[in-house]
């Protein structure tokens, strides 16, 4: 668990945060610029101190103002991913990744040791290269296993795809995805992405302005309409869980099971009972009062409207429920009061289009189905 | 090829370059850490007192080191009577005077490369684990080598061609501070000197020319060096 509260002022900005998140899987840091996330890593690092506040890791107070507790960056052993990588220049790639090994306390369980992460982050062939002679996507693997091999407690990661091309964002994003899954540590990663947040969030913190706006799973969080910052946007939606029932490679669609209800896809190269993640934009849902006939659309769904939010002058979001799924929708104020849509009502949602998270290299907001 | 009497003023002057940047080097960098990170009242001051004997006549300098390190000075005194070390007419005077000459150039080739660095690295190091003292030697060392290459070579060429400051100081002692330039002039002041004036004037052509080689060679190979910075 890391409970994290802090008051500091920076020049004419005051931020003002109180955030709790799990000890294990991802907890993303969402936010426009300027919104203080990266304030946000510096204090839970240590290279910032607080005014006010208390920091605790796991049940290590790293911060509390009160109690005049600061430990220092360099004992705090957080790994730490810069956007930049921060390589240093006048040392080989394998001197890089040892760093901080060579600084970590012995005797405790050696978790990834060098050729473990080499395999993982497919470094091999890189050990004896400079800094300057690596691609933006190399750099930025062998600062993720510097940081790894440091044996730290919790993984700083601040925007580490911002400077890299779409392909080498996958790359990085699947070995992110992985040591979310292998590493037995807390993760507090931050971005402005959306397409990062949906695929790597299990807990997630808005901050806008220096405050925190929302938090929570980000699977309960990823779907409301009442977020700023995340609903507001033009491609809000709803992120789901999704579960691979099979395939029809005749048709080459795949169906998903999401709670008690089916969706049919367009095919996902992945294995029936593997999890995946589903994002439903919330243009991308049409709602009917009756039962659909003639129409293109595959997915209908009966649903409840449980709560209708006002956008702004031109939409409204609605949030749907069925069993287990929750959707969101956006529609105008007339279509609201044509449909005579009020929570409780009964209705139907048509989903154009569900983008797939799968391993094999499609990614959120691209994929479009019917 | 070179006579005794050469090879002594040869020896004397490399003498005085090495031991003056032997010593200077190290207060050089940190007073260009000081300079170009320190946030202390009086920082203004330092810098105006480090660069001052490039605006002043080195005769001037020379002679304000007589004042304090001379043997009624009171540093020099208590070199003197505590230690038993004696400045004013020895080799290791001709360095302090012709050090702080060219203490200012190195200063100003170390801060140089030391405003370059990238703190963003510094952070990165202590996240990893990495104390002061270990950040300094494994991170700040090497990557401010090139400025430390630079200030060696340019504090050592200007050690052997500093005249007023060593004169008014250490005077001109055959053998202890009688430095190429020294010694050129004593040629001149002697009738009949010019033939030894002219080889020694060579040999100090000789020198430069050594030396400049010298720091192109290291500079190629410090920029290399700073090249592999991405």
């Amino acid at each position: 668990m890391i409970e994290f509260e802090a008051a500091l002022r920076r020049g004419e900005s005051v931020l003002e945060l109180r955030f709790r998140a799990p000890s294990r899987g991802a907890t993303v840091l969402f936010g426009p610029s300027g919104a203080g996330k990266s304030s946000v890593l510096a204090l839970l690092a240590g290279a910032l101190e607080p005014e006010r506040g208390r920091i605790v890791v796991d049940g290590q107070v790293l911060t509390d103002t009160a109690r005049r507790i600061h430990v220092p960056l360099e004992k705090r052993r957080v790994g730490w991913v810069f956007q930049d990588g921060r390589l240093f220049p006048h040392l080989r790639v394998r001197d890089n990744l040892e760093f901080g090994l060579r600084r970590a306390p012995r005797g405790e369980a050696a978790t990834p040791d060098l050729t473990a992460v080499v395999d993982v982050l497919g470094l091999g062939a890189l050990l004896d290269r400079w800094p300057r002679d690596l691609s933006g996507g190399e750099r930025q693997r062998v600062a993720i296993g510097r940081a790894l091999l440091a044996r730290p407690r919790l993984l700083l990661l601040d925007e580490p795809l911002a400077s890299l091309d779409a392909p080498r964002k996958a790359e990085i994003l699947a070995l992110l995805e992985q040591i979310k899954r292998e590493a037995r540590l807390p993760i507090v990663y931050v971005t402005h992405s959306l397409a990062e947040t949906l695929r790597l969030a299990d807990h997630l913190v808005l901050l806008e302005d220096g405050r925190v706006a929302a938090e929570g799973s980000a699977l309960e969080l990823i779907g409301r309409g009442d977020t700023r910052g995340l609903a507001t946007r033009a491609d809000a939606g709803s992120l789901l869980l999704a579960t691979v029932i099979g395939h029809d490679s005749e048709r080459a669609t795949t169906e998903l099971r999401i709670g008690a209800q089916r969706l049919q896809v367009p095919l996902v190269p992945c294995e029936p009972g593997a999890e995946l993640r589903c994002y439903v934009p919330a243009s991308d849902v049409i709602v009917a009062t009756q039962f659909p006939a003639g129409i293109s659309v595959r997915n209908v769904i009966a649903v409840t409207v449980a709560r209708i939010v006002p956008r702004d002058r031109a939409a409204v979001h609605v949030e749907l429920e069925a069993e287990g799924l929750r959707l969101l929708a956006t529609l105008t104020p007339a279509a609201i009061e044509d449909l005579a849509l009020a929570p409780g009502a009964r209705a139907f949602a048509l989903i154009k289009s569900v983008a797939i998270d799968a391993p094999a290299g499609l990614h959120m907001l691209e994929g479009e189905g019917g | 090829m070179l006579t005794v009497d050469e090879w002594q003023v040869l020896a004397t002057s490399l003498r005085v370059g090495a031991r003056a940047v032997a010593v200077a080097l190290p207060l050089a960098l940190a007073t260009a850490w000081l300079l170009a990170r320190g946030r202390f009242r009086g920082r203004m001051l330092l810098d105006v007192i480090v660069h001052a004997p490039l605006v002043l006549p080195p005769v001037v300098v020379g002679y304000a080191l007589l004042l304090v390190f001379g043997v009624q000075g009171g540093i020099g005194r208590w070199l003197d009577e505590a230690l038993g070390l004696r400045l004013v007419f020895t080799n290791a005077g001709a360095s302090l005077a012709a050090g702080v000459m060219a203490f200012p150039m190195m200063v100003r080739a170390i801060r140089l490369s030391i405003e370059a660095l990238d703190p963003g690295l510094d952070l990165a190091a202590r996240s990893l684990g990495a104390g002061a003292l270990d950040r300094f030697v494994h991170l700040t060392v090497p990557l401010i080598l090139p400025g430390l290459t630079a200030a060696a070579v340019v504090g050592f060429a200007a050690c052997l061609g500093e005249f007023g400051a060593v004169i008014t100081f250490a005077a001109n002692v055959p053998g202890e501070t009688q430095t190429l330039p020294l010694a050129i002039y004593s040629a001149l002041q002697t009738p009949g000197g010019e033939t030894a004036a002219l080889r020694l004037a060579t040999l100090s052509l000789l020198l430069a020319i050594g030396a400049l080689l010298l720091a192109e060679g290291l500079g190629r190979w410090a920029r290399r060096w700073a090249a592999r910075a991405p």
